[in-house]
Parts: C-alpha cells; sequence; structure tokens
C-alpha cells in the first residue's frame, strides 16, 4: 500500500508541477486559467485520495465547495478577457 | 455508521485492493493533464487535456471515498460532488475555448474543420480567414499569406465585432 501512495504522489506532484510551469510561463491569460483549472482538479484528487487511504470522510464538503465555486474565476476571467484582450 | 462488508480489516484486502487501483488511475489522470499543459500547443488542445482530471480524475476518487466509507451521507456528497463538477466544468471550459476563439489564441493549421470562420471571425487574431469560404479550404489556408493580404479590409472588423457583443 505505500508503494502505491508513493507512485499516486508522485504522479500528482508531477501533474501539479506541470499546471504550475503552465501558469508560469503561459502565454496568454488563457492558458493560465485553465492551468489553474487543472491545479484545482489536482487538489481535489489529492484530497480525496488522503481519505480514501486513511478512510474518513473529513474533507468531502471541502471537495464538494472547490466544485462549486471552482467555475467563478475562470468563467469571468474568459468572460472579461473575450471582449478586451490584454496580452 | 459504515457498513461492514466482510473486507480485509488488516493486510490487503478487497478494498484496499479498489483503493489502489482508483487512486492510481486518478493520479494519472493528473499526471496526464500535467504532461498535455506542458507539451500540447494551443489553448483549445490545453483545453482538451485539462478535462481528464477534472471528470474522470474526480469520479474515480469520488467513487474510491465513496467505496471506503458506504454511508448514506458520504454517497450522498459523492454524488453531489460529481454532479456539480459536471455541470460547472463544462460551463467553465465552453467559456475559456470561446475567449480562445475569440481573441484568436489557436492554431488553425491543428483544426480539421472549422465552421465558426463563416459566422464569426477573431478580433484581432493572427489568422483572418475569408468569412464565405469553405470550411475545408478555411483549415487548410496558408496563414501568414492571408493575414498579409487581409490587411486592407481588417479596419472595418473591429466594428464590426464591437457591435455584435
Amino acid at each position: 500500500m505505500i508503494i502505491v501512495i508513493a507512485i499516486a504522489g508522485l504522479l500528482m506532484a508531477v501533474g501539479a508541477i506541470g499546471a504550475i510551469w503552465r501558469i508560469i510561463k503561459g502565454p496568454s491569460a488563457l492558458d493560465r486559467i485553465i492551468a489553474s483549472d487543472v491545479l484545482v482538479a489536482t487538489v481535489m484528487c489529492a484530497l480525496g485520495a488522503e481519505m480514501a487511504v486513511n478512510r474518513h470522510t473529513d474533507t468531502l464538503p471541502v471537495m464538494l465547495g472547490l466544485a462549486l465555486f471552482g467555475i467563478v474565476g475562470s468563467v469571468s476571467v474568459a468572460r472579461f478577457l473575450s471582449s478586451r484582450d490584454d496580452t | 455508521m459504515s457498513l461492514d462488508l466482510g473486507f480485509g480489516a488488516d493486510g490487503f484486502g478487497v478494498r484496499d485492493a479498489i483503493t489502489a487501483v482508483l487512486v492510481l488511475l486518478s493520479a494519472l489522470m493528473c499526471f496526464a493533464a500535467g504532461v498535455g499543459l506542458v507539451r500540447f500547443p494551443d489553448v483549445l488542445s490545453r483545453l482538451h487535456a485539462a478535462t481528464k482530471p477534472q471528470i474522470l480524475g474526480l469520479i474515480a476518487i469520488v467513487a474510491d471515498v465513496a467505496v471506503t466509507n458506504p454511508s448514506v451521507g458520504t454517497v450522498t456528497l459523492a454524488v453531489a460532488i460529481v454532479f456539480f463538477q459536471g455541470l460547472t466544468a463544462p460551463a467553465s471550459a465552453h467559456m475559456a475555448g470561446r475567449a480562445a476563439y475569440r481573441t484568436g489564441h489557436f492554431l488553425s493549421d491543428t483544426l480539421l474543420v472549422d465552421e465558426f470562420a463563416r459566422v464569426e471571425r477573431p478580433a484581432d487574431g493572427p489568422d483572418l480567414d475569408t468569412p464565405g469560404g469553405d470550411s475545408t479550404d478555411a483549415a487548410d489556408a496558408p496563414d501568414s499569406t492571408d493575414s498579409t493580404a487581409e490587411l486592407g479590409d481588417e479596419s472595418d472588423a473591429p466594428a464590426d465585432d464591437l457591435e455584435k457583443r
């Protein structure tokens, strides 16, 4: 089980580092908001993996809140970017 | 509160095997999204890579939590999480893709069919195709020569776009 946790943590860390690299490097603001959505999804997957491994359900409302309000930032940025392009 | 399904309480039981498979699937989706964000060339293909952990990875991990703690409250929260993520993730992806098309942050070489080109042109993108052209012709038209040749009628495009919005 510890091997599975190590492999999963390594894969999630590489995915999160790729998203952070795209947030830093991204040529436009749309790349950055897509990468931040991926980062939020990776955090949700990590929270759920920790719950599943340790067999508790304490952070399940946190995942519900992230699923509900993760839309706000990306939609507002994309909405105001389509009428004015500053990048 | 959780039901005892007779899984292995110690050692590597069936529940641990389910946990391992689903956690590894979700971690593989996160890894694929990170690699896709780094490797893919433009916004639309990065949007394709970004949807993997948002839907499939989250479904796997939430099903994992619901399997390891099978109670009514856990399953209700799990269904609510998957429902709201499936409701909000396509909406934000749609807004990002539309903004990417309007601001011209995509490579028209990679598009097979550009059906949107005859309806609405990008505001000040590098690739302006002829609006009345065929969609298959618009896909493989050379961009550098077209953008320089059509600089003359680009002048009335922003006013037209401002009226449209």
